[in-house]
Order: structure tokens, then C-alpha cells, then sequence
């Protein structure tokens, strides 16, 4: 299954060499350095990581990352490849194509008055956004969803003015029966 | 999850479970792997490990002056062995000492084991007393490392270690061991097999389809050229490979690590290729039409620039690491698997391709361009020098070399016909490489002559090991090709600097002197008619290390040449001052 997807985007004539966004998941041993190890192998490549998400899985000893990455296709699978070697490394699948679960979540504190806050709750509801914490001044927001999502609600609530906020990076699940 | 099981080197001396220290456990764990042999330097966060090594009957401890040595000769043991190389330090410096060797082990393939000291569990990360984040610096530079983290995972982790290094395509692993982990005593279990998740030892036997694929084109071949590399030698495939080419009749040229895996002395060989290879190897693999590539990674020095490189070939690329077929170039058959099975399947389904007119080219080539020098008056051309020690060996020795303009005369000069017999830093090109792999050579081989060519340069990287080699009474010869100068560098500065010479002249010692007052053998040999006299009186020298320094003309330059990134048409192909 690794790889897949990439021999797709090396058929599609325009898309050939051109950066393109993967969605890679690697299932490791839960141990120290791991994550560095994995890191590294992208790191050298000078491979773009846009997020990366890591959490333990059904069994407490394998951890699973989601690795989101921007770059060239053929040096991609080279990474694949030197991430199978890796003897903590039980599993990479690039998912890019898959019909698949993608979520991420947000945490968004922004500057929110009396005179503001009905018109962020508002912005809020379309998005199915919670507010986790008020007060005079800030209000902080939850949002999950699509990458995409996220941007959306970001570029609508940035003129009242972003104090802070922090991603998890995106999610995925493969849906259905086929394991991710 | 799958997992694949390897039965260990030797059974144990102790009964399955006992109670020790960690520092006995690893000692009971290194002989289990079969290890007789440590080069090593102590210190204080290997103590406790020390003090276990001193009750080991069954395994020798090589003290080192330096722990480049130690990882290095580790190297050079496994080349001529076969057996993992096992090299030991102490924690902060003394491992980040070993980490050029380490490095050497990586990029050149090289089965070894390294076994560092840290401190205790609870002062790791407190930028304690000579500690170093030995798991940080060693992870892009190993095939795997582990740090011990509890006293009862060390049998696991050094077991499973030695098996790591040892298979598929071999490379160097790292184990951390706290101080406190190997003082505390407990009760250890050891494991009576080592087992792996399934994938990670790739499988040895290749695919019969691929196999058929490559054996069509073979057989259609115009013009076929086998390019092999340093996987013929891990895989002990040189008698297949022989097999191979002699009955199908397809030309051989070896990479800088492939030297050995075919009889230089064959006519269908056309020695090493690349950058300083010859020019009959570089024209034929140029215009190759199927080229079999077997245990090598097209790296640059082979290749030049990757887009004119072998342009109208097809290539067949064998290998047992997945992650190098179509690396740098794609494989028009990709072959994954052990070189040794997949050129026995080869040999029995390609019957010889028609090609006498390739046949004929190579041989117009070879009479065309052939390697040359010429040795005038009393200055010794440092070709003529391994020359020399090429026909008093008969050939017939293991040869090492250190990195420069020497390394590449030496694998033009000195024919290579058996392997396991030609040791070099190849990948990483690290200066000071040649005398440890030597000194390592000579241990792991008591009874070879083992010869190592040097440059004045690379050998003042690790000579103070002289005094390791005095003391084991090692019978290396150690050619210094002394022309004053780091020959290469200078030669890159006159052909691409314009002869602005900038640093790289060197005020040396008198080597033979400096070999005396360590206890070995000195020569130094400075006109043409001291050299065969001085080989001969090396090669009597059966209790002790032998150096000879032999200086040598410092303007001579390396050739042929194709300048870092260009292709074979810019090959300078011999020195304008050679013709008439």
C-alpha cells in the first residue's frame, strides 16, 4: 500500500515534481528518540513538515503520527523508504487520496468586548465552535474540524484581534475497514 | 506483528536466568554474540563495565590511544573477518570520539557494534560531568541506537543489537549504558534467540520474476557492463560474481568498495570506475546499453553528474536495501535481495549475450588508455612506489588505505583478486581511517601480511596508535607516501584554484625516527634505489609494526580525473607531461 499515492500524482502529468501535500501515517514504538528519529529523516531531506501529531493507539506500546508534508514526490518515497528501516517503525502508510477522517483542533483566544462578543458567538454557531473560557477582555474559542476549517474561521475572527492560539496539527483515519 | 527469530553465535556460560551486575550481563551477552575481540578506551562512566571486562577470559580488550582508533579498527576487523566489530568508550568524550568512525561504519556498510559508558539514569539531561547527548549526536550517523533504560532490557537491547549490525545491509548500532544500570545487580534473563518485527531484515531470496526480467535483458544485450559494489563483498557473492561474468562474458568494473569482488587480473576486468577510475571502465560504462548494478548506491564519486551518467543504459540494480534502488537513478529492473542469491539465480537463466564487437571497443579502449606514469631519475612517483610493494607482496596482501591521492593510485596500482582484502574509507572519505583499520585488520587476521598505504597526511590523524600496535606485537607494514603536502587538496587548488595553495603544505616529522621511539621498525626511503630494498626488509619484520616512509614526488597529481560534478566528457584522462 505505501506509496500509492504517490505513483498517482507521478502519472498526472502536471502534477509530476510538483509539491504536493501528503498526509503520511507512521505507527512506532512507543520509545525515547522516536520522534526524533522520524524528524531527523525529513529534516535531512530538507522536507517540509507542515504538522504532526502524535498519540498513543489501542495498544499502549505503539504511538501513531500523523505527519502532514509539502515537497517533491520522488523525495518523498525516498523518505518512506528510510522510514522503513527504522527499527522502531512498524508501520508507514502514505494515505494522500484515501477516503479518509481528517480532523484537527484549535484553541483560539482572541480581544472580545461586550459590543463584540454577540457577533463572534455568531461567527462561533456557523462553525460549531465552543467557547471554553470568557472574560472581560478575551474570549477563547474551540473549533474542530478540517484543516481547512480552521483557516476559514481564522481569517473571519482576525480583525477582532488574535491574542494566542495553538493547533494539534491534523488526524486521519483511513474510513471503513481498511486500516489507516 | 510478525517477528523474525536469530538463534545467537554461541550458548551461554551461564544458566538462562541469573543474578549479576549489568556490567557482567553485557559481558554475558557479548559473549553470547559470539565477540572475541573489544577495541576500547576506559573512563569514568564505563567503569563499572570495565571492571566486569577484567574477570572476561574469553574475550580480549584492545586498548586503544584514542577512540577514532577503537571504532575504526572495529571496521577494519569486520571487513576481513565477516564478524560484527565491537569498539567500547566511556561517555562524553570518549564517545564523541568515536563518532567519525561511526560515521565511516554508516556510509560505508560496516557491521559494528559501539558500546558507550554514560552517566547515571538520574543525571542524564543535567549536563552532568562528561556527559553527552550520545542518543542526539548518533542517530543520523548509526543504523539503529538504544540507550538501556532499565537494568532488565540490557540482554535484549545488546543481543538485538549485534543482530541489527550484522544483517541485511550491515552499518553501525550504538548502545548507551547508564553507569548505575550496569552497577546494579539483578536478576537477568537472557533470550536463547533475539527476535526482530518481521520487514526489518529485508528478505534475501529476490523475486524469480524480476529475476527472469533481468536475465532478458541481458540476454539481449549490445553492450552489457556489471558494475559492482561493496555489497559483493558483505554478501561473500565474489565467487558468484566471478561465475557470472566468465561464463556470460560481460566486462566487470568495481566501485572503490567493490575492489576484491572480481579479479582485477581477469581480462574481462576494467577495474575501478568514477571519478579516478580508469578511463576504459568510465567510456564503457558510458556507452552501455544494459548495465547490471549489483550492491551499489550510484554515488557521486561513481557517477559525476547524475543526468549524463550511462545515458543510453538500462540498468538492473540489485540490492539488499530497498531505499538505494532508485535513489539517484531509476531501475529499469529493480532487484531486491542479497547480491549472492540473486547472482546465482542470474547466472543459472542469462546465457552469454552475442557482443564481440563491445568486446572488441574495450579491448581498443584498454590498448588506448591505459593507466600510466613514468618513473624518471631519482624521484619516486608514488605509482612506482605501490607498484613496487604490489610485486614484492605477490598481490597478495590485505591492503588499507587512509583518503587522498594515495587511496586512488592504491586502487589503481594494487590489483585486487580476493575479498575481504581491499579495506578503505570510501563513503565518508575520513582522513586518518587507514592505520586503525589496519591495526584492526591484523588482529581479526593474525596470519595475513596486511599492508597499509598511507599519505603523510591522514597518518598524523591517528599514528599515537603505533604504541597499541607495539604492544600487540602486530606485524604491519605501513607504507607513508610522503610527498609533504595533503596531495589531494593541493591538486584540486593547482587544476581549479589556480594554484593558490592554500594550506596545505606539511612540515612532517622524521617518520622513521618517530616509529623507533614507539618501538616499531622506521625507514625512511628518499631515491628509487632504497625502495625495493626497504619493502624487502619490511616484509621481514614478523614481531612489530614496520613503518616506511617513503617520499615521494610532491607535483604528481591523480588522474584520470573527471572534475567533481562533470561526466565522462570532460575526463582529463591523463598528466599533459607524461607524452613525449
Amino acid at each position: 500500500m505505501t506509496g500509492s499515492a504517490i505513483e498517482l500524482s507521478r502519472d498526472a502529468p502536471s502534477a509530476a515534481r510538483a509539491p504536493m501535500k501528503h498526509t503520511i501515517s507512521v505507527l512506532v514504538e512507543n520509545t525515547p528518540g522516536i520522534l526524533m528519529k522520524v524528524a531527523g529523516l525529513f529534516r535531512r531531506r530538507a522536507y517540509n513538515i507542515h504538522s504532526l501529531a502524535v498519540g498513543v493507539t489501542e495498544q499502549p506500546s505503539v504511538s501513531r503520527m500523523i505527519i502532514v508534508v509539502e515537497g517533491a514526490p520522488e523525495i518523498l518515497e525516498q523518505i518512506i523508504k528510510q522510514l522503513n528501516k527504522l527499527i522502531e517503525v512498524v508501520k508507514v502508510n502514505d494515505v494522500t487520496g484515501f477516503n479518509t477522517v481528517d480532523r484537527e483542533l484549535a484553541l483560539i483566544k482572541l480581544n472580545a468586548t461586550p459590543a463584540t462578543r454577540m457577533e463572534i458567538m455568531e461567527i462561533s454557531n456557523v462553525f460549531r465552535a465552543s467557547v471554553v473560557d470568557l472574560t472581560e477582555k478575551t474570549m477563547t474559542l474551540e473549533v474542530t474540524g478540517r484543516s481547512d476549517k480552521i483557516d476559514a474561521i481564522m481569517s473571519l475572527l482576525h480583525k477582532y484581534g488574535i491574542r494566542e492560539m495553538v493547533r494539534t496539527g491534523q488526524v486521519t483515519l483511513v474510513r471503513g475497514t481498511q486500516p489507516t | 506483528m510478525a517477528r523474525q527469530t536469530t538463534p545467537l553465535a554461541r550458548a551461554g556460560s551461564a544458566a538462562t536466568t541469573k543474578r549479576m551486575t549489568g556490567g557482567q550481563a553485557l559481558i554475558e551477552c557479548l559473549y553470547r554474540a559470539g565477540v572475541d575481540t573489544i577495541f576500547g578506551h576506559p573512563g569514568g562512566a564505563a567503569l563499572p563495565l570495565y571492571d566486569s571486562l577484567y574477570d572476561a577470559r574469553a574475550i580480549r580488550h584492545v586498548l586503544v590511544r584514542h577512540e577514532q582508533v577503537a571504532a575504526h579498527a572495529a571496521v577494519g576487523y569486520h571487513r576481513v573477518t565477516g564478524k560484527v566489530g565491537v569498539c567500547m568508550a566511556t561517555s562524553g568524550p570518549g564517545a564523541t570520539n568515536l563518532v567519525t568512525g561511526i560515521t565511516d561504519a554508516m556510509m560505508d556498510s560496516a557491521g559494528i557494534v559501539a558500546i558507550t559508558g554514560q552517566v547515571s539514569t538520574h543525571a542524564i539531561g543535567t549536563d552532568a560531568f562528561q556527559e553527552a547527548d550520545v542518543m542526539g549526536i548518533t542517530t543520523p550517523i548509526t543504523k539503529h541506537n538504544g540507550q538501556v533504560q532499565r537494568a532488565a532490557e540490557l540482554p535484549r537491547v545488546v543481543l538485538q543489537a549485534f543482530l541489527i549490525a550484522g544483517s541485511g545491509r550491515p552499518g553501525p548500532v550504538l548502545v548507551d549504558i547508564p553507569r548505575d544500570i550496569a552497577t546494579a545487580e539483578t536478576e537477568f534473563e537472557f533470550p536463547e534467540q533475539i527476535t526482530l518485527r518481521s520487514g526489518k531484515i529485508p528478505p534475501a531470496v529476490p523475486s524469480p520474476n524480476q529475476i527472469a526480467a533481468a536475465a532478458a535483458l541481458l540476454r539481449q544485450a549490445a553492450r552489457p557492463v556489471i558494475y559492482a559494489g561493496g555489497g559483493v563483498i558483505t554478501s561473500n557473492a565474489a565467487p558468484e560474481l566471478t561465475a557470472l561474468a566468465r561464463r556470460t562474458r560481460i566486462p566487470v568494473t568495481t566501485t572503490l568498495m567493490g575492489k576484491g569482488g572480481f579479479p582485477e587480473t581477469d581480462p574481462l576486468s576494467l577495474g575501478m570506475l568514477g571519478m579516478h577510475g580508469t578511463a576504459y571502465a568510465n567510456y564503457a560504462i558510458n556507452a552501455a546499453d544494459v548495465i547490471l548494478a549489483v550492491g551499489v548506491r550510484f554515488d557521486d564519486r561513481v557517477t559525476g553528474r547524475l543526468s549524463d551518467f550511462a545515458t543510453g543504459a538500462r540498468f538492473i540494480h540489485i540490492d539488499i536495501d530497498p531505499a538505494e534502488i532508485g535513489k539517484n537513478k531509476p531501475a529499469h529492473v529493480p532487484i531486491v535481495g542479497d547480491a549472492k542469491e540473486a547472482l546465482r539465480a542470474l547466472d543459472a537463466q542469462t546465457p552469454p549475450p552475442d557482443c564481440e564487437p563491445w568486446h572488441r571497443q574495450i579491448a581498443e579502449w584498454k590498448a588506448r588508455y591505459p593507466l600510466r606514469y613514468r618513473q624518471t631519475g631519482d624521484t619516486i612517483k608514488p605509482q612506482f612506489a605501490i607498484e613496487q610493494v604490489y610485486r614484492l607482496t605477490d598481490g597478495r596482501a590485505i591492503v588499507v588505505t587512509d583518503v587522498g591521492q594515495h587511496q586512488m593510485w592504491a586502487a589503481q596500482f594494487y590489483l585486487s583478486t580476493e575479498p575481504r582484502t581491499w579495506l578503505t574509507s570510501g563513503g565518508l572519505g575520513a582522513m586518518g581511517f587507514g592505520f586503525p583499520a589496519a591495526l584492526g585488520a591484523q588482529i581479526g587476521r593474525p596470519d595475513a601480511l596486511v599492508c597499509a598505504l598511507l599519505g603523510d597526511g591522514g597518518f598524523q590523524m591517528t599514528l599515537q596508535d603505533l604504541g597499541t600496535a607495539v604492544e600487540w606485537g602486530l606485524p604491519l607494514k605501513l607504507y607513508v607516501l610522503d610527498n609533504g603536502s595533503l596531495g589531494m587538496v593541493r591538486q584540486w587548488q593547482q587544476l581549479f584554484y589556480r594554484e593558490r595553495y592554500s594550506h596545505v603544505f606539511l612540515k612532517n616529522p622524521d617518520f622513521a625516527k618517530l616509529a623507533e621511539a614507539y618501538g616499531a621498525v622506521g625507514i625512511n626511503v628518499r631515491r628509487v634505489d632504497e625502495l625495493e630494498p626497504a619493502v624487502r626488509r619490511s616484509l621481514e619484520v614478523t614481531d612489530r609494526p614496520c613503518v616506511v616512509a617513503i617520499t615521494v614526488d610532491p607535483e604528481e597529481n591523480c588522474y584520470p580525473m573527471i572534475p567533481s560534478g562533470q561526466s565522462v566528457k570532460e575526463m582529463i584522462v591523463e598528466d599533459d607531461r607524461i607524452r613525449d
